[in-house]
């Protein structure tokens, strides 16, 4: 007997980048995620995705609504996108009752309530990320806040990444098939799993005996550390240089661009070309006797 | 609307059989545009390819373009830079079509459950058998019932496929972040260029990856489009919409040109319409109505170089989000089968070979191209135009020489850049004041073809295409999503 997990997701103000991401999954292939025993056993069923999923109208809000019913606190909830909240909740609607628009805002309480637990996908999910970036127009927040206001007190994991990488979606996933929901210790202050976040860009980067050596690329395609470019490295948390994106293809500082600092609560606020300034910079190389200021 | 980007409604209003009224309504708004003010003006590409997680690099491009011409760097990208900042694109479109074809439209036509009557020996087909004994058919029911017309086997190849287009889809994205780090949201496209300098290796792989795509695009793609079409023929006839099309035309061919209308491109700028005339474009006539939108007014319609973006959503009358930009006053659509006609109202002999064949094996004229099938048929023949020109393109890479030139940025300037992405044509602009972004403006495919009504009230594009389409059944009204598919809109970056 195949156990059915079934699975949520909800587009709130989002970019779809993150769902695309989940579709670039190499190991297991977005195909074995959705049709194939993905754990030996274990099936994710995956109920309603607006991007996939083959029903349109009133049938396809039905199966979110059904769902939430039938299937009280067995479901796990995933949301991409920030949520507009307050006067502005009317920024971001799904769908209709009676005559009147649902805003994300109150689709999220009603699902979150009763979820099993709530994957937060994506720095917007996470942190507020791009539509809350400064003035944050629509009054964007991100699902932890949401659910701290409305005292809904389910478990919560935030994959951020602009988009994140499959395996971290992935990753977190079936670490919760085969181990069941991840015990406090196993996340951070900010609820990321430390098994993808656990360690800065900086402290694994390729170009690091460039920084300990004190040699810059002044522009882009220069040999160098590109921490005077605006490199986020030094205060970005995740696996990317390890990991590397689109099946072990590249990365972005691979590609000689600086990291933006996408997973962080800060993107995109900080200016991506820019120097970090006033940044503790971690001083791990043994190389490196230089002072902070001299960079 | 699902098997689309975004959140898009579309309210239709169906007397005796005949659909009467449609109002296509855009449903976020995040302010991309406001949030982009007071920026250093080169983070406008990392966060306008954020406008859109499934075509960020035409807006990477776009905006990389407009800084090119705001800094007047415009004639002076190295070879390189050109170069790869199209294998990039190219790869991303190619990639946009093959997923959109499968994965976004495919349903409406193929029943996957005929899968469940599969008795060969393919494991992947076998695996999505044993899917559906098991019974939990999420995400692949419900769906509208009735006019599945397909026979079992074709039902099964065309699933086979389904699932051979997501690896082929997958590999296409590797192609982009070989030279550009990452996708979604790649960092390789900046303003003077692009940031890697290029290897052999990453010529050659991106060669025999591209191999793998093109082979997909001629023996599956292209075939699998005409067997539909075929099929339901009946949608060569349905949807045409306003029969007006506009593109900027994509993929520079040579460098040292700094105005982007004049430069050579694959697919040039232009406007045709129903007689398939060439028509010269002019950007000047580019204009925004807010009219139905929930922003302020303002007098007339707004040229993007002075648009303005304040939201109101409380606006009497308006009922989207999304702006409507108008072509000389005029309702214009915009997309693959845009770059495709202007490129045959041109005379472009490999265009004009294509699409004739294209239309001869499904016995039709070149009217049927203005319709859902002729838009799926001109995304195909648009993942093979790119794909055939990305080997040449690539062969053309000087592995180890620059592909980025300096520049200083100015304290005040005005700029825009233009560009087709997957869904159509794009245009950014950007006002620069004290080594800041003043205004930013985005003029995006889905902006054009789900606009609302103008301050004339012509409907937009989409809205016009399903106005009059006979519901065979009002339950299952498939004639209104798949009109509506068929322009791949974008709800995300119509709006932005």
């Amino acid at each position: 007997m195949v156990q059915e997990i079934p699975v949520v997701w909800l587009a709130a103000s989002s970019c779809t980048g993150c769902s695309i991401s989940l579709l670039n999954s190499a190991s297991p292939s977005i195909k074995n995620l959705l049709v194939d025993e993905v754990i030996p056993g274990v099936h994710i069923n995956l109920r309603f995705h607006q991007t996939v999923m083959a029903g349109s109208g009133e049938a396809a809000i039905q199966v979110l609504e059904d769902t939430a019913r039938e299937k009280k606190g067995e479901y796990v909830l995933a949301v991409d996108g920030s949520i507009p909240r307050g006067d502005t909740a009317g920024y971001c609607v799904m769908g209709e009752r009676g005559d009147k628009p649902v805003t994300l805002e109150d689709r999220l309480e009603e699902l979150a309530k009763d979820a099993l637990a709530i994957l937060a996908v994506g720095t917007c999910a996470s942190f507020g990320g791009i539509p809350a970036a400064e003035p944050n127009p629509s009054n964007a927040q991100p699902v932890r806040k949401l659910l701290e206001d409305k005292g809904i007190d389910k478990p919560l994991i935030n994959i951020p990444g602009c988009p994140p990488h499959p395996d971290w979606i992935v990753g977190t996933i079936a670490s919760i098939l085969l181990n069941g929901l991840p015990k406090a210790e196993d996340l951070d202050d900010n609820l990321r799993p430390l098994a993808f976040y656990g360690k800065l860009i900086h402290e694994n980067c390729p170009r690091r005996a460039y920084f300990d050596e004190g040699k810059f690329a002044k522009k882009p395609g220069d040999e160098g550390c590109l921490y005077e470019l605006g490199c986020k490295g030094p205060i970005t948390y995740a696996d990317c240089s390890l990991r590397r994106w689109n099946d072990g293809t590249n990365w972005v500082i691979g590609a000689g661009s600086p990291c933006l600092g996408c997973t962080q609560p800060e993107f995109p606020n900080l200016p991506f070309y820019q120097k970090l300034v006033d940044v503790e910079l971690p001083v791990i190389g043994a190389y490196w006797t230089g002072e902070k200021e001299d960079l | 609307m699902t098997r689309i980007e975004g959140h898009l409604k579309i309210e239709t209003t169906v007397e005796d059989g005949v659909i009467k009224d449609a109002r296509s309504t855009g449903n976020l708004f995040r302010g991309i545009e406001l949030i982009l003010r007071d920026r250093d003006p080169r983070d406008a590409q990392v966060i306008t390819q954020r406008i859109c997680g499934v075509c960020p690099q035409s807006h990477g491009v776009a905006a990389a373009l407009n800084l090119d011409s705001a800094f007047g760097i415009g004639g002076q990208i190295p070879d390189n830079g050109r170069i790869i900042r199209n294998l990039i694109q190219g790869a991303h479109v190619a990639q946009d079509h093959i997923l959109h074809f499968y994965h976004l439209a495919a349903l409406d036509y193929v029943d996957v459950t005929d899968v469940a009557k599969y008795d060969g020996k393919d494991s992947e087909l076998n695996s999505v058998k044993d899917f559906i004994n098991r019974g939990e058919l999420g995400p692949f029911m419900p769906r509208y019932e009735g006019d599945y017309r397909l026979p079992p086997e074709v039902n099964q190849m065309a699933t086979a496929h389904y699932i051979q287009a997501l690896e082929i889809r997958r590999i296409a994205h590797e192609m982009v972040s070989i030279f550009s780090g990452k996708i979604p949201h790649s960092v390789g496209i900046v303003p003077g260029g692009v940031t890697c300098t290029p290897t052999i290796d990453m010529i050659t792989s991106y060669l025999w990856k591209l191999k793998k795509v093109r082979d997909f695009i001629d023996n599956v793609y292209i075939p699998d489009v005409l067997a539909v079409a075929g099929v339901y023929l009946d949608y060569t006839e349905i949807g045409a919409g306003c029969k007006n099309l506009l593109s900027y035309g994509q993929y520079d061919l040579e460098g040292g040109e700094p105005d982007v209308i004049k430069r050579k491109r694959m697919y040039i700028p232009g406007v045709t319409s129903a007689d398939l005339k060439p028509g010269k474009l002019d950007v000047d006539k580019i204009a925004e109505y807010v009219t139905h939108s929930w922003y302020e007014d303002y007098p007339g319609a707004r040229h993007p170089s002075k648009g303005e973006t304040r939201p109101n959503q409380n606006k009497e009358g308006a009922y989207s989000w999304v702006k409507s930009p108008r072509y000389d006053g005029m309702v214009y659509e915009v997309g693959p089968l845009a770059r495709l006609a202007v490129n045959y109202a041109s005379g472009d002999p490999v265009v004009k070979e294509l699409v004739d064949s294209a239309l001869a094996r499904l016995k039709a004229p070149p009217s049927a191209l203005f319709s859902v099938m002729g838009r799926h048929l001109a995304r195909a023949l648009c993942a093979k135009l790119t794909a055939d020109n990305l080997e040449k393109w690539v062969l053309e890479v000087k592995p180890g020489e620059p592909a980025y030139t300096e520049y200083e940025m100015p304290e005040e300037s005005t700029g825009f850049g233009l560009t087709e992405a997957a869904r159509g044509a794009l245009g950014h602009w950007i006002e620069i004041k004290d080594y800041k972004i003043a205004n930013y403006q985005c003029v995006v495919p889905t902006t054009w073809n789900a606009s609302p009504r103008d301050e004339n009230g012509n409907p937009g594009p989409i809205e016009q295409a399903i106005i009059g389409t006979k519901i065979k059944d009002k339950d299952n009204p498939f004639e209104i999503v798949r009109i509506v598919r068929s322009f791949d809109p974008c709800i995300a970056c119509a709006i932005h």
